[in-house]
């Protein structure tokens, strides 16, 4: 199986260079304003984009809608609006998917 | 190393980091366990683990060694489901570009979604952060979880088996990155550009390699951006 070694090797090489693109690159030189002002928004936009359809069509369900988990989901995210407290969003959703399996799975 | 070590906010990092460990051991091991089922070795697995630390673009990889795509395809592939690092290596430039080359290096490598959401939102939270202190908090956060990452995924490929779906820890990886972003939500430009991203993430879900993500996510960017001028037009008028 030598397909692997350069399947291995190629993606390391590639994901460390995107990794590396902008913070190797560009390092401490100033960005113009507004492409500062849009990368504000980059953890904003991206990891809910990341999360939505895992919530909505979860892997284990086969993509089917799962109430349990749309749930858990809003609870996650109602805590961690109204509280600001990660930790404390995490036990209320983990609490919340486990008591809707129960009841309704 | 020294002189860019924070031991306050290096272990606020840590503390911030440990939740990651539900999202990181049982996808790790389930890796573990994919891969020895496709036939590769325990060192190429771990090799596969260590120089990529990318579940989701690993995943896409085997899946598609399993279908017998062309290699191209299958490297294409699977590094356009990591487009994203690219996105947040910009984002993180503006705080940590100013570390030294070396120091650049390593923050790159540990580069993932877990370290990123953190350090993203605690550099924001705190803009008086010291490099030193962006530093070692980024390597905090990293802590719990490479380290389990390798060990969860070597965990896997050692016994091939993985943790009961009845525990339903799938929805760890949702749940902790939707914990996050309830706190990130700060002003109308963070909500327009998260809701804006949501929805689009869902119209474009059906596109190949991941790139529905890169559309939602580049139009939320816009989104936020346009918000906040629009915002501070009003505000100046």
């Amino acid at each position: 199986m030598k397909e692997i070694w350069i399947v291995i090797i190629a993606m390391g090489i590639g994901t460390f260079g995107l990794r590396f693109l902008f913070l190797g690159l560009v390092g401490d030189r100033e960005m113009p304003p507004w492409v500062l002002r849009h990368l504000r928004y980059t953890a904003v936009a991206i990891l809910p984009a990341l999360v939505t359809p895992l919530v909505v069509w979860p892997q284990a369900t086969n993509g089917a809608i799962d109430p349990p988990r749309l749930m858990a989901a809003l609870v996650t995210l109602a805590l961690g609006l109204r509280y600001g407290n990660v930790l404390l969003a995490i036990g209320g959703g983990a609490v919340t998917l486990y008591g809707a399996l129960y009841l309704l799975g | 190393m020294t002189s860019y070590f924070d031991r306050s906010y290096y272990l606020k990092g840590i503390r911030d980091g440990l939740p990651f460990i539900f999202v990181v051991a049982p996808f790790g091991l389930l890796f573990g366990v994919v891969a020895t089922e496709a036939g590769l070795s325990i060192f190429e697995t771990m090799s596969f683990t260590v120089l990529v630390i990318a579940g989701a673009a690993q995943f896409t990889a085997l899946q598609l060694m399993a279908e017998n795509a062309p290699t191209v395809i299958v490297i294409i592939s699977a590094l356009a489901v990591n487009l994203r690092m690219a996105m947040y290596s910009a984002s993180l430039t503006p705080h940590i570009g100013g570390l030294p080359f070396w120091h650049r290096v390593i923050a790159a490598y540990f580069l993932v979604d877990q370290n990123y959401a953190l350090s993203s939102v605690k550099y924001e939270q705190e803009p008086d952060m010291t490099l030193p202190q962006k530093f070692s908090y980024m390597m905090g956060a990293i802590t719990p979880v490479a380290p389990n990452w390798y060990l969860a995924t070597f965990v896997g490929a050692l016994i091939g088996k993985t943790i009961p779906p009845g525990l339903a820890l799938d929805f760890a990886v949702p749940i902790c990155f939707l914990a996050m972003i309830g706190p990130m939500l700060r002003t109308g430009a963070h909500v327009a550009a998260a809701l804006v991203a949501v929805t689009l993430s869902l119209v474009f879900a059906f596109l190949p390699y991941n790139l529905g993500l890169m559309v939602a996510g580049i139009a939320g960017m816009i989104t936020g951006a346009q918000v906040e001028l629009w915002t501070e037009r009003r505000r100046a008028s």
